[in-house]
């Protein structure tokens, strides 16, 4: 059963520094600023290869990194509605 | 507005209107030997107001208004009209600053680079800017680092020096009697006394400065140092300026610049003169 | 300077304005929210150095207050996507989101909308589900007040981002004596390609003139009025039947005479052209006028007893003489 499908802005969007291990993101459409963690980032960038739900998330993020299992299923759905509040990604 | 007067800190001019003579006679003695603003036009109004007209004469109560405004603010009682003066222009800054991101920080400079200090109230990075300023370090400012958007470089902000409890019996050790403003007691923040900064400080307030090092230095434990990340950095700076927010993407560059050009040290100090020992130790391993 | 003359001539004519006094110029301005109209109008002048970057950094931080303005309207669209109901923006996040000449410069404060009024409660719950919370907490009388008589819900404050939404279903307190037509606000409303969705040309310049008129003391009269001058401009230069079809929206929505005190008001300070039809002397105009132009070069707020004038106006309109004064009597006595 498919999930709710998320979009993100593209990256051109958003612009992204490293600093130590943690990703500074600041999203040009809203003027803000985010600190964000792993897999954060990650969602992300996956995420703009097209539009997904959480499963399919998983399935494109375990094919990239060691990203998998029920604790990595429940981060990604709890970035997404952090994302989402954040106004990073959106319902498609 | 019966009585006023015009002050130039750093780039920053000033206009101060005011019901009472007072308050304006204590801040001409204070900045007596700033210059006055070059053109004759200010960027802030500041205005010393009665609360209600009957409050002008009658327990006269001292509300704080200006271009910019806090709608719930507390009135202060004409003694500490100066007082009353410092925090307008201090709001002004807060709320309006948008030529240069505004970090809440003391900064001085030494050899061309600007050592910035910030933390959380009383943790002493005034107390301690004040001190290296009459150690032979260039105090650039006590409150606010102002940092231009474009070029990175810090631009100083020498106001009078706002001390508090011990800090001025520490200060009056050294200092000139005359570079005091009077002591105003029974303050929502204790005993305050201003105190200008020195001759050179003043001279050389329009000189900018290259920011090499960020402490974050905290009184009263016994000496102690740590690196602080550069994200952590970046999120107490975040905290610590009042218009990071308005500046969008030019503020997002102008700190992400701040933070990859000056590492960052927490320190720990029991005592100034250890704290101003330690800085002179980084600033000799920053030269090397 | 002793009102703010001074300031709608900058705007109205901002190449008439030379040494003159940039610093009263200034305050006026930040006073009456109108510092980043003012520093569009001023932009390539020949100006003193100090003058010139004042404004060139409120040009930047109006740009940005675009943005924050723009994003509040559409975190509200997503919040409310799913419930299939008309939201209208108002106001300036509407002027930005239509990119109106009116937007230029224009800072925004909350962010207003208009929704049927049926729907009101699954937008209220919607907008809590998002991350929207009440300002203040609930409270008898205040809620009963609000939800009753007012046009519009209790604010809601947004948790992390810290602005505000005021959501309305009609343009005027239900108390007030002119009824507009709610469902003709929306039925005719434009949608715009973001899918944000703003009132037709002619309902924007009602709406503008109930605000200034038919609602309120004329606090902010000033940037209300420089609103209606460029809505109008731009508006009238566009199709040529715009002011018969102001007149009949105006008509529809009993906002006759405001929307045409409004435009004389505009002709007469900043120079607005109307039809000379409209150019009628009425009675109390000299008034309104004196009302709007009461700041002074330190910024400060003139002629009390006129502004308390039209304090007392303000109430007056919002309700019937015996509900004001059970109103007025509750408040005092809690």
């Amino acid at each position: 059963m498919a999930g709710i499908r998320y979009i993100a802005d593209p990256e051109e969007h958003v612009r992204a520094v490293e600093l130590d291990g943690l990703s500074v993101l600041f999203h040009e459409r809203s003027g803000m600023t985010h600190i964000v963690a792993a897999p954060a980032p990650e969602i992300l960038g996956a995420l703009r290869e097209g539009p997904a739900d959480a499963q399919e998330l998983l399935r494109r993020l375990s094919a990239r990194f060691a990203f998998e299992g029920e604790e990595a299923e429940a981060a990604i759905h709890a970035r997404l509605g952090e994302l989402e509040a954040a106004g990073l990604v959106r319902r498609a | 507005m019966r009585h006023s007067l015009s002050i130039q800190i750093g780039p920053v001019a000033f206009r101060i209107g005011s019901a009472w003579r007072a308050p304006l006679d204590a801040l001409a003695r204070l900045y007596a030997a700033y210059p006055a603003p070059r053109d004759g036009i200010c960027d802030f109004t500041v205005r010393l107001e009665p609360e209600k007209p009957w409050r002008r004469h009658f327990r006269p109560s001292v509300a704080i208004k200006g271009d910019y405004i806090l709608p719930d603010a507390a009135p202060l009682s004409l003694a500490h009209g100066l007082l009353a003066a410092e925090m307008g222009m201090n709001l002004q800054m807060a709320l309006g600053q948008k030529q240069y991101l505004l970090l809440h920080a003391s900064s001085v400079e030494k050899d061309g680079r600007a050592l910035i200090m910030t933390g959380e109230s009383g943790a002493g990075k005034s107390t301690l800017a004040a001190l290296l300023g009459e150690r032979g370090w260039r105090l650039l400012g006590d409150e606010f680092a102002l940092l231009d958007l474009d070029s990175g470089e810090l631009l100083p902000f020498p106001r009078a020096v706002s001390l508090k409890n011990g800090a001025i019996r520490a200060l009056e050790a050294e200092v000139e009697p005359d570079r005091f403003g009077p002591r105003l007691e029974g303050t929502p923040k204790g005993e305050i006394r201003h105190m200008r900064p020195n001759d050179e400080a003043l001279a050389r307030m329009g000189e900018r400065a290259r920011p090499a090092l960020i402490l974050f230095p905290r009184f009263g434990e016994a000496e102690a140092v740590r690196g602080v990340g550069a994200a952590e950095t970046f999120m107490r700076f975040t905290q610590a300026s009042t218009n990071y927010v308005t500046l969008g993407a030019r503020g997002f560059e102008a700190l992400n610049r701040l933070i990859a050009g000056s590492p960052a040290l927490a320190i720990d100090y029991p005592d100034s003169d250890s704290a101003v020992a330690m800085v002179e130790g980084f600033w000799r391993e920053l030269a090397a | 300077m002793r009102n703010a003359r001074l300031l709608v001539q900058a705007l109205r004519d901002p190449g008439s304005v030379r040494n003159c006094d940039w610093a009263g110029l200034i305050s006026a301005a930040r006073a009456e929210q109108l510092i980043g109209s003012l520093a569009f109008r001023m932009a390539g002048r020949d100006l003193p150095p100090r003058v010139a970057a004042t404004f060139e950094a409120a040009r930047n931080d109006a740009a940005q207050a675009r943005t924050q303005a723009l994003w509040e309207g559409e975190m509200a669209r997503r919040a409310l996507a799913p419930l299939g109901v008309p939201m209208i923006l108002l106001k300036g996040t509407a002027f930005h989101a239509a990119n109106l000449d009116a937007s230029i410069g224009r800072s925004v404060g909350d962010l207003d909308i208009l929704v049927p009024r049926a729907s009101l409660r699954e937008v209220e719950l919607a907008l809590i589900e998002a991350g929207w919370e009440r300002v203040k907490a609930a409270d008898g009388y205040d809620d009963f007040y609000y939800r009753r008589w007012m046009h519009e819900l209790p604010p809601l404050i947004h948790r992390t981002r810290d602005r505000m939404i005021d959501v309305h279903h009609t343009i005027l307190p239900l108390t007030a004596r002119p009824r507009p037509d709610a469902e003709a606000l929306i039925a005719d409303s434009v949608a715009l390609e973001s899918g944000l969705r703003v009132l037709s040309p002619a309902d924007m310049i009602v709406h503008a003139a109930a605000h200034l008129i038919a609602d309120g003391d004329l606090a902010g009269g000033l940037r209300n009025l420089w609103d209606i001058d460029r809505l109008l401009r731009e508006f009238g230069a566009a199709d040529p039947d715009f002011w018969a079809r102001l007149q009949a929206r105006a008509g529809r929505h009993q906002l006759a005479r405001a929307v045409h005190r409004a435009a004389r008001l505009a002709d007469d300070l900043y120079g607005t052209p109307i039809p000379p039809s409209w150019r009628v002397r009425a009675g109390v105009d000299p008034l309104f006028r004196a009302r709007l132009l009461a700041r002074n070069g330190w910024g400060q707020e003139r002629r009390k007893l006129l502004r308390f004038a039209f304090y007392l106006r303000s109430h007056w309109l919002r309700m019937p003489p015996l509900m004001l004064a059970r109103h007025l009597w509750i408040k005092a006595t809690r």
